[in-house]
């Protein structure tokens, strides 16, 4: 059960995190933080029109939020500003919506990121996978000037 | 009052782990199809049966409002809700039972000594001085009174080990500091404060103590006469009592000087819309009905904890954390966050390249219940240089199996981890 969780991708991309690291030519960013643990990301962004053509992120974080973080930025990059919007959408249902014990109809939309569907059965965790996705939100919706966004409302 | 003895007569008796845990029904469900390893006392402690049926028996049998009814079974109530309060000051071997104030818990406790004490007194350039290592309970109401007066907190440091550096406290206690405010054990490192030396030093520069005495109350004897401090907090939850009723212990002569803090029915002599005229303490500071059974639960906690031959449990948990210390220095992987010369009840740790967060969850899984994140005390946390720890905390019930469950969840932890690593 805990290895649901702990898929060896999620693993992996916590060890080594993909587009970690200040992003030079980013035009938008915004900051996530999760007050309950502490956990802080800067999710930062090259837009250009309405494509994002770069995402970079920073911060420390456990390996669920680390992971989703660097998924994220690679799931993300060239993906239109809507398309971004309904990844984030897919992604939240695939972590909150119905049962966990129950064969997931495939979105191949999200493709990799299905590895979280296991953090459905740890409603605590929840927040950890989505901070980064929230951070990323603020940046495109331009929120990003009036502090972190926040976990806890 | 009597000198601090237990209520009722007992011959001491030798510490039985099993008895003890047959007292927690808890204690013996299972989680996630594992037992129980319940390592995360200093959060909150489990409810022996003592309590719950002290609760019920009061409901059941001789609830009412108190200090208002003629009748009968509001003298009862009231009667049971003042000898609660006269159990807590034995607890705490305070001089007279007045001296006890019932709160919510310790971070009303301590709210209300800075609203009522502080405060009224709290001018422009005042000091109020705490520590690196308080829990946000002992810092966020000093900062709202010092906001509100223009005056400033000062913070004593600690060492790398997690001590307080208490030669540098006594130097920031100057003619402009008001209130030293120290927590007696730290909830996020275990570190036991020398609380007698420092209302000592504080005293001779004519500045009262306040204690936040939250972890200490479960594990340490509390003698607010010989700590010689002026203010005592703590929580009835962390004390295997309920929810919902803490303790202020406060020097009478002090107490008395005090105004309200809340206005309302039950603390005052007298009302009239020209002029209200206040109860004296402690009802003064217990506007509305108070919490009656929360303070008889306590009061069974007390005497449960009484009971046990405190002296035994002490040993035991002393023990059994100097065990767990050991093996986790030997595990590979593991440091220890905070090596405090004293400590008692708390042991904090990291692992390295894993976060506190993805050990709390693994380890859940295995049944072991500890605590991960700040433990509110992040400023803390950054003095330390981490973000988080997880936190194994112990109480009366805990064994060698709690903790062999604890490495070996720890052992899944870095197998998890160390995958492909």
């Amino acid at each position: 059960m805990i290895e649901d969780l702990y898929q060896d991708i999620i693993l992996d991309h916590n060890r080594n995190p993909r587009n970690f690291g200040p992003l030079a030519q980013a035009n938008r960013s915004a900051r996530g933080y999760n007050p309950l643990c502490g956990d802080k990301v800067e999710v930062q962004l090259q837009v250009d029109g309405d494509r994002i053509t770069a995402v970079g992120f920073q911060g420390s974080g456990c390996a669920i939020s680390t992971a989703s973080a660097s998924m994220m930025t690679q799931k993300l990059t060239g993906a239109t500003i809507d398309e971004a919007e309904s990844m984030f959408a897919r992604f939240h249902d695939l972590l909150t919506e119905g049962d966990a014990g129950e064969a997931q109809e495939d979105d191949e939309e999200l493709g990799e990121l299905e590895v979280f569907a296991g953090v459905r059965r740890f409603p605590m965790r929840v927040k950890c996978a989505t901070l980064a996705w929230h951070a990323l939100r603020a940046a495109l919706s331009d929120q990003g000037e009036e502090g972190p966004v926040k976990t806890e409302a | 009052m009597n000198p601090k003895t237990t209520d009722r007569k007992t011959t001491p008796l030798r510490f039985d782990l099993d008895r003890i845990r047959g007292d927690f029904p808890i204690l013996s469900r299972e989680v996630h199809g594992r037992r129980l390893a319940y390592l995360d006392n200093a959060a909150s402690t489990q409810k022996p049966r003592a309590v719950v049926e002290a609760l019920e028996n009061f409901y059941f049998s001789e609830y009412s409002n108190v200090h208002r009814g003629v009748h009968y079974l509001s003298q009862r109530a009231t009667e049971a809700f003042e000898n609660a309060r006269a159990r807590v000051g034995r607890f705490v071997n305070a001089e007279r039972a007045e001296e006890i104030v019932f709160t919510r818990g310790a971070t009303e406790a301590i709210n209300l000594v800075a609203r009522s004490f502080a405060a009224p007194h709290l001018g422009p350039d005042d000091e109020i001085l705490i520590t690196t290592m308080e829990h946000h309970s002992n810092i966020v109401p000093w900062q709202l009174a010092c906001e509100a007066a223009g005056a400033r907190l000062r913070v004593a440091p600690i060492s790398d080990d997690g001590d307080l550096e208490i030669d540098r406290l006594e130097s920031m206690i100057g003619d402009k500091t008001r209130l030293v405010s120290v927590v007696h054990v730290s909830n996020s490192l275990g570190t036991v404060n020398p609380i007698a030396e420092i209302a000592r030093r504080a005293h001779s520069r004519g500045v009262p103590v306040l204690v936040d005495g939250a972890q200490a109350a479960p594990h340490l004897p509390i003698d607010v006469q010989s700590l010689g401090c002026d203010f005592y907090a703590f929580s009835g939850h962390k004390v295997y009592g309920p929810t919902g009723i803490g303790v202020l212990w406060g020097r009478h002569e002090l107490l008395e000087q005090m105004p309200p803090w809340q206005g309302g029915g039950d603390m005052i002599e007298s009302v009239s819309f020209e002029k209200t005229t206040y109860r004296e303490p402690p009802f003064r500071f217990e506007a509305g009905t108070p919490n009656i059974s929360g303070a008889v639960g306590l009061s069974a906690a007390l005497d449960y904890i009484d009971e046990l031959n405190i002296e035994s449990v002490r040993a035991h948990e002393a023990e059994l954390i100097d065990d767990t210390l050991l093996r986790l220095e030997q595990t590979e992987g593991v440091h220890l966050i905070g090596r405090p010369a004293r400590r008692c009840g708390v042991i904090s740790f990291n692992m390295e390249g894993i976060h506190p967060h993805d050990i709390g969850s693994i380890v859940d899984l295995e049944g072991v219940a500890i605590r991960t994140g700040h433990h509110c005390t992040q400023p803390l946390m950054d003095r330390l240089g981490v973000t988080a720890t997880a936190r194994a905390s112990f109480g009366i019930y805990n064994g060698r199996d709690d903790v062999d469950a604890l490495l070996n969840a720890l052992d899944k932890v870095r197998s998890i981890f160390g995958k492909g690593g």
